[in-house]
């Protein structure tokens, strides 16, 4: 995608209630405050194991589980804070789990890249990349099967739809018309390699058209648009009519991990990105639109703000995980015999 | 009452039994894989699954291993206990990423939220059909933390196992040893039996019954010396200790069952009663089950020996296609034998 611009859509809140356009922008701002929090944290003390930002791909997050129910299900990647805050995974939790606390998401066995949380159908943040992929359409698979009319949506990156599961998960959930999401957060790098250098067909939504999947891309800095492209694959999803591809065309704002410097990116590339800020043009919308004065959003600025100091003094007066807790969850000791 | 119907069975007419009755039992055990459904499976354990099921039940996948590996893990995790053929042990390779850093990870990285009780059914070992179609797998994953290694040698055993796998939270592999299905492939008529291989374990209970896991079977008591051993060897092993009966020496075969979780008791058990001991897998020595079990044995039961533990393994080789050359690579009765009659001496 050399040229954004093709796809940046103006900001479209037709049947949005104001009430459900700003806690999506909420959402967005806990996401961004959980991760800049998390930035300052890993440079002002020793913090255990690493973290991957995706500061200015929010909009993707909270667009596409905002056409979500509670109960309908996502797989995410090694960049998953922002999915698991807007499934609503609490930040007490999220926060204590960086800290490795008992009382994290994981009871601290999990780490950033490794978040889950089984009751809000967060099948967890996975490591390796493409992994969460046939695990979504095996949700999807298994809603079917239970008759549930869940949905199952999978995020993972550009860098991801070169993975072979990729491709092998796309043609069976297509064959089988699985009630399955998969989204591409086009974030215009897996790490160094620029989506031109390391896809043959930089159009990665048409790779949709081999496995007979609808494929569109949308201006993934644009919450609004990327909710209804959701919407409309969430009810073609329970209407039994099978997935669609949504390639979400966005920026990683900062490295591809905690402190990597990005240096094979030009600085012009990073401002103009800057200035399309999902955040940014969020809050301007909704003022253009009359639906939120700029007090109101520093208000809700505020209340996230101390929402994360809280969620960090929850984490740091929290029970560290004992040396032996992980012996408890290596294996299930139960079975039904 | 009257008495429970006990017949012969051979195992992949038990395997198929367990699966039908577990089926019918419990509505969120699914079949996935490739060919299961109209083909009835490679080695046609799951020959009318499709017609008695339904094709929301018994899936026919295409032939992404990775890819419906990692279907029945998110299977597994929301509410089904997914059953997942390999045609052969080799393709697991394919899915390896979703067995060992999915299904065997994920209730540790959850912090005990997940649990993946899917089974995954693979055809191993040695049948004349050249390295990828051949090999025994088993050492890969007793390795993987998180997973259950099943490893049968008799129809009683495979349907008993196979009931409590399915019943199990955990990830557990269980693996056929083709030359112990007692069947013919459909595909070339190929025999899949092994000369030694008799009527032991073939009595099988009509009704459902589960052996747990974890627990090692003496197929044959003894005193003068233990052999443990694995699947076709177990069979190999009880020829050669009917033999050495003739000449006054009794042989204690014990087979594990299941490499994990591992019932070290039964064999150290027996290992103070005969003081001598031999170990005889199919899969290859380096690093493998054998090595494992010697190390178990060293470890726990050093003073007990009157002799150095003996390892027969295959060679260090991918196996090779001609007939002469596989036997050679794979432990036969002579190479136990003679086992069997250095840690005698």
């Amino acid at each position: 995608m050399n040229d954004f611009t093709a796809v940046l859509a103006p900001f479209d809140f037709t049947g949005m209630e104001r009430e459900f356009l700003l806690g999506m922008h909420r959402r967005m701002v806990q996401a961004r405050e959980f991760e800049e929090q998390l930035y300052y944290l890993f440079l002002s003390r020793p913090m255990p194991g690493t973290m991957h930002q995706a500061t200015g791909q929010e909009a993707v997050a909270v667009g596409i589980v905002s056409a979500l129910a509670a109960d309908d299900y996502v797989t995410s990647t090694h960049r998953g804070h922002a999915h698991c805050v807007a499934k609503g995974v609490p930040l007490d939790a999220m926060m204590a789990e960086m800290f490795a606390r008992r009382t994290g998401s994981c009871r601290g066995m999990g780490g950033s890249m490794h978040l889950c949380d089984f009751s809000r159908g967060m099948l967890g943040a996975f490591g390796i990349v493409g992994a969460g992929i046939p695990i979504a359409a095996g949700a999807a698979l298994s809603a079917r099967v239970r008759g549930s009319g869940q949905v199952a949506v999978s995020f993972f990156g550009d860098g991801a739809t070169n993975e072979g599961i990729f491709h092998e998960t796309l043609n069976m959930a297509s064959l089988w018309k699985l009630p399955a999401i998969f989204v591409i957060e086009n974030n215009q790098y897996a790490l160094s390699m620029r989506v031109q250098e390391s896809s043959a067909m930089p159009n990665l939504a048409e790779r949709g058209a081999a496995y007979a999947i609808p494929g569109m891309q949308v201006d993934g800095n644009n919450v609004a648009a990327v909710y209804q492209a959701a919407a409309a694959a969430v009810a073609r999803a329970r209407s039994g009519e099978g997935p669609t591809l949504i390639e979400c065309i966005t920026y990683r704002a900062r490295g591809h991990a905690r402190f990597e410097a990005s240096g094979y990116r030009e600085a012009a590339e990073v401002e103009r990105w800057k200035r399309l800020d999902p955040i940014l043009r969020m809050a301007e919308a909704l003022q253009n639109a009359g639906l939120a004065t700029a007090a109101e959003l520093a208000q809700i600025e505020a209340e996230v703000h101390a929402e994360l100091e809280a969620a960090i003094a929850f984490a740091e007066s929290s029970p560290a995980v004992e040396p032996e807790d992980y012996l408890q969850y290596i294996t299930l000791e139960t079975t039904h015999v | 009452m009257s008495d429970p119907v006990v017949r012969e069975l051979s195992m992949m007419e038990a395997i198929r039994e367990a699966i039908v009755q577990e089926m019918r039992r419990d509505p969120r055990v699914i079949l996935l894989g490739e060919d299961v459904g109209k083909f009835g499976g490679a080695f046609h354990v799951t020959h009318g699954l499709l017609e008695e099921f339904g094709p929301l039940r018994v899936w026919d996948t295409p032939i992404s291993e990775a890819g419906f590996m990692g279907v029945g893990v998110g299977a597994a995790l929301t509410g089904l206990r997914p059953i997942v053929e390999l045609q052969y042990a080799d393709f697991i390779f394919c899915a390896m990423d979703q067995v060992v850093n999915e299904a065997a990870k994920l209730r540790l990285m959850s912090g005990g939220q997940a649990s993946v009780p899917m089974l995954i059914r693979a055809p191993q070992g040695a049948t004349g059909r050249g390295a990828q179609h051949s090999q025994s797998v088993e050492a890969w994953f007793m390795h993987t933390p998180g997973i259950k290694v099943v490893l049968p040698s008799t129809p009683y055993d495979a349907k008993g196992l196979l009931v409590s796998a399915l019943r199990d939270d955990n990830p557990v592999l269980f693996l056929e040893h083709k030359m112990l299905y007692g069947s013919a492939s459909p595909g070339g008529g190929k025999a899949t039996t092994d000369p030694t291989i008799g009527q032991l374990g073939r009595v099988v209970p009509a009704d459902p019954y589960a052996i747990p896991l974890g627990k090692a079977d003496i197929k044959r008591a003894g005193r003068d010396v233990t052999v443990v051993a694995t699947a076709v060897m177990v069979h190999r092993a009880l020829a050669v200790a009917s033999q050495l009966a003739g000449e006054g020496i009794e042989v204690e075969v014990i087979d594990p069952r299941t490499l994990v979780p591992l019932d070290s008791e039964t064999i150290l058990a027996s290992l103070r009663r005969t003081h001598r001991i031999v170990v005889v897998t199919e899969d290859t020595r380096r690093a493998g089950v054998g090595a494992e079990l010697m190390a178990t044995i060293l470890e726990e039961g050093f003073d007990e020996l009157d002799a150095p533990v003996i390892r027969v393994c295959a060679v260090d080789t991918p196996i090779p296609f001609a007939p002469a050359a596989q036997d050679h690579a794979i432990p036969n009765t002579a190479d136990i034998l003679a086992a069997i009659r250095r840690v005698l001496e």
